[in-house]
């Protein structure tokens, strides 16, 4: 193994070519770009043996993935935003067809009003397509989740396709070191992809993706169900197949100081590091708050919530995201997670970062107040818009 | 942690520089972190970018507030862009200038005392064929006066990075960061 310093766009389309993808598809978008022109590279200069695809939009793009994966080759693409959205109706039927294909997203926000920075509101957005999410903090595990989404995603019991969130600029842009493994350990980690379900060959002709009538739809969504509730065990399998191997231990939730929190933050992608950086400044000054960070959000992982927050008394959710008339997405689904356990810890939410609006250390340190107020039996706000000039919006 | 901030124009080459000192901090065992400010480089315009280096992991991701170095490519952008903005005090400005320190003394008494620095980059990057007399490329030059002025990333680890990462010219640009090197001013303004 060496260490480089890669930018998170770097990390994964290093991990597209370590993964030996038979096709690559895809249609450049910021700040994503960097990935397809990569491979491309990689691909022209013989480093990597895939057909690259120039699509002429993301809904072709993904259409070339379900073609080339539904014919039994490994298919790998990325995107962001506004190419998420126009390959929407495309990501159900890569999932309903039981496709395992793997998508790197620079998680962007979407217009209007038009912005090319960091959000979450893309993948969220596409949170019930049947695909399994994960959601990177750094440029490692941008890489290393890359890898883990193949093995997850085409193991029989789950084939489904999955796709990893990597912040944009945040992670995309930004140069940091990753530990890159030997091509052989890679090979070892991840065998070629052998489909039984899916394949062409004339000698065994097979129709996939068909008309289905009342009577079987059903059947073939709680077949996807199962394979979702599946991928649960297997990830975890996965991650720690993969700790094994290259020493770095992944979780769907990674707690930091919750053992005796009365304060839990949860948190999804970069902005987790921060929020550990302020939480282990607020406990020097005795202040009892941990951090629960999300690398799985699909399939939601309950039971790990749960035993992140069991002794929590306030639970405050940062997220990049808005479900306009509800509040967060995270929110809700920690909320129901949280109160279906017959829990009563007060659960809060906090909008942050929307559209690249920076979390600083001070926004970090206003949630923990609010909960702390919370926590004091004070009356504070469900869903709270952190670090938002409220009045500007008043007077427009 | 040690956090630099540079400033130069949309094709000067701040986010490569950012980049390159990132890498070869790294190199000297450094935990390291590099990124432009918002990512939108339109030539010409005003650019930020950043790197951060530390001994312990460095997992802040926030945007970098409170620099211990400044770094300026384009002297010009005094006139509108407030470079001096959140640095720390006894913190380090490092101007491509013909000048001399002592030119930009109330510098260093906006942000309560500190280091100065002057390298003719422009010039180094001139006599080292760099880009053209109205786009000089000297962002691998400044770097070898951030080698000599703040000292804590090595000139070989500067000097083998350029090397490594710069599309053209290799020699001339690892020549330029050691004129750079050699050649820049600095004084401390209390």
């Amino acid at each position: 193994m060496a260490k480089i310093v890669l930018k998170g766009n770097g990390a994964v389309a290093l991990a597209i070519k370590m993964a030996r993808v038979d096709v690559v598809a895809a249609y450049p978008i910021t700040p994503s770009t960097f990935i397809p022109e990569k491979i491309s590279e990689y691909v022209a200069n013989g480093e990597m043996d895939a057909e690259f695809i120039p699509v002429e939009s993301e809904h072709s793009a993904m259409s070339a993935c379900i073609g080339a994966s539904a014919a039994g080759l490994r298919a790998a693409t990325a995107t962001s935003s506004q190419g998420l959205e126009l390959m929407h109706e495309m990501l159900f039927i890569a999932s309903g067809m039981r496709l395992p294909i793997v998508m790197g997203v620079a998680n962007r926000a979407l217009s209007a009003p038009i912005n090319i920075w960091c959000d979450h509101q893309d993948t969220i957005s596409a949170r019930d397509t049947g695909w399994i999410q994960f959601y990177a903090e750094n440029n490692q595990e941008a890489f290393d989740l890359m890898l883990i989404a193949f093995r997850v995603a085409e193991d029989e019991r789950v084939l489904l396709p999955a796709m990893v969130g990597l912040d944009a600029f945040i992670l995309t842009h930004t140069f940091e070191p990753v530990d890159v493994p030997e091509q052989r350990e890679v090979d070892d980690f991840l065998p070629p992809y052998r489909p039984k379900h899916a394949y062409l060959d004339p000698e065994r002709p097979i129709t996939q993706g068909s008309f289905v009538y009342p009577e079987y739809y059903m059947e073939f969504k709680y077949g996807q169900w199962i394979a979702m509730e599946s991928a649960r065990d297997v990830i975890d399998e996965v991650f720690a197949d993969f700790a094994s191997r290259f020493g770095r231990k992944y979780e769907k939730v990674s707690t930091f100081m919750c053992d005796d929190a009365e304060i839990v933050l949860i948190t999804m992608g970069s902005l987790s590091g921060t929020v550990r950086h302020v939480v282990r400044e607020l406990r020097n000054e005795g202040i009892k708050v941990g951090v629960a960070k999300i690398t799985v959000f699909r399939p939601f992982p309950h039971k790990e919530i749960i035993r992140a927050v069991k002794n929590a008394k306030v639970v405050g959710v940062l997220e990049k995201n808005v479900s306009f008339g509800f509040g967060g997405a995270v929110y809700g689904e920690v909320l129901a997670t949280v109160h279906g356990e017959g829990l009563d810890t007060k659960v809060l939410d906090f909008i942050v970062g929307l559209g690249g609006r920076d979390v600083r250390v001070e926004d970090v340190k206003e949630v923990v107040k609010i909960c702390s107020d919370a926590l004091q039996g004070k009356a504070v706000d469900k869903i709270n818009w952190i670090n938002v000039d409220k009045e500007a919006v008043k007077n427009a | 942690m040690y956090e630099v901030r540079f400033h130069g124009r949309g094709g000067q080459g701040a986010v490569t520089a950012a980049s390159i000192l990132a890498i070869a901090a790294f190199k000297d065992g450094y935990d390291v972190q590099s990124f432009p400010h918002f990512g939108v480089e339109r030539r010409g315009a005003p650019v930020m970018a950043f790197t951060r280096l530390d001994d312990k992991k460095i997992e802040i991701k926030t945007q970098v507030y409170s620099p211990d170095c400044v770094i300026v490519l384009d002297t010009n952008l005094l006139a509108t862009v407030d470079v001096c903005k959140g640095i720390k005090k006894g913190g380090t400005i490092i101007l491509n200038s013909v000048k001399d320190p002592a030119d930009f003394a109330d510098m260093a008494k906006r942000i309560g005392g500190g280091r100065i620095a002057t390298v003719d980059a422009t010039s180094i990057a001139l006599r080292h064929g760099l880009g053209s007399k109205t786009a000089p490329i000297v962002n691998t030059a400044i770097l070898g006066a951030y080698a000599k002025v703040v000292g804590n990333v090595s000139l070989e680890s500067i000097v083998d990075t350029v090397r490594a990462e710069a599309p053209a010219k290799k020699e001339e640009n690892a020549k330029a960061v050691e004129d750079a090197y050699n050649e820049v001013k600095e004084e401390v303004f209390g």
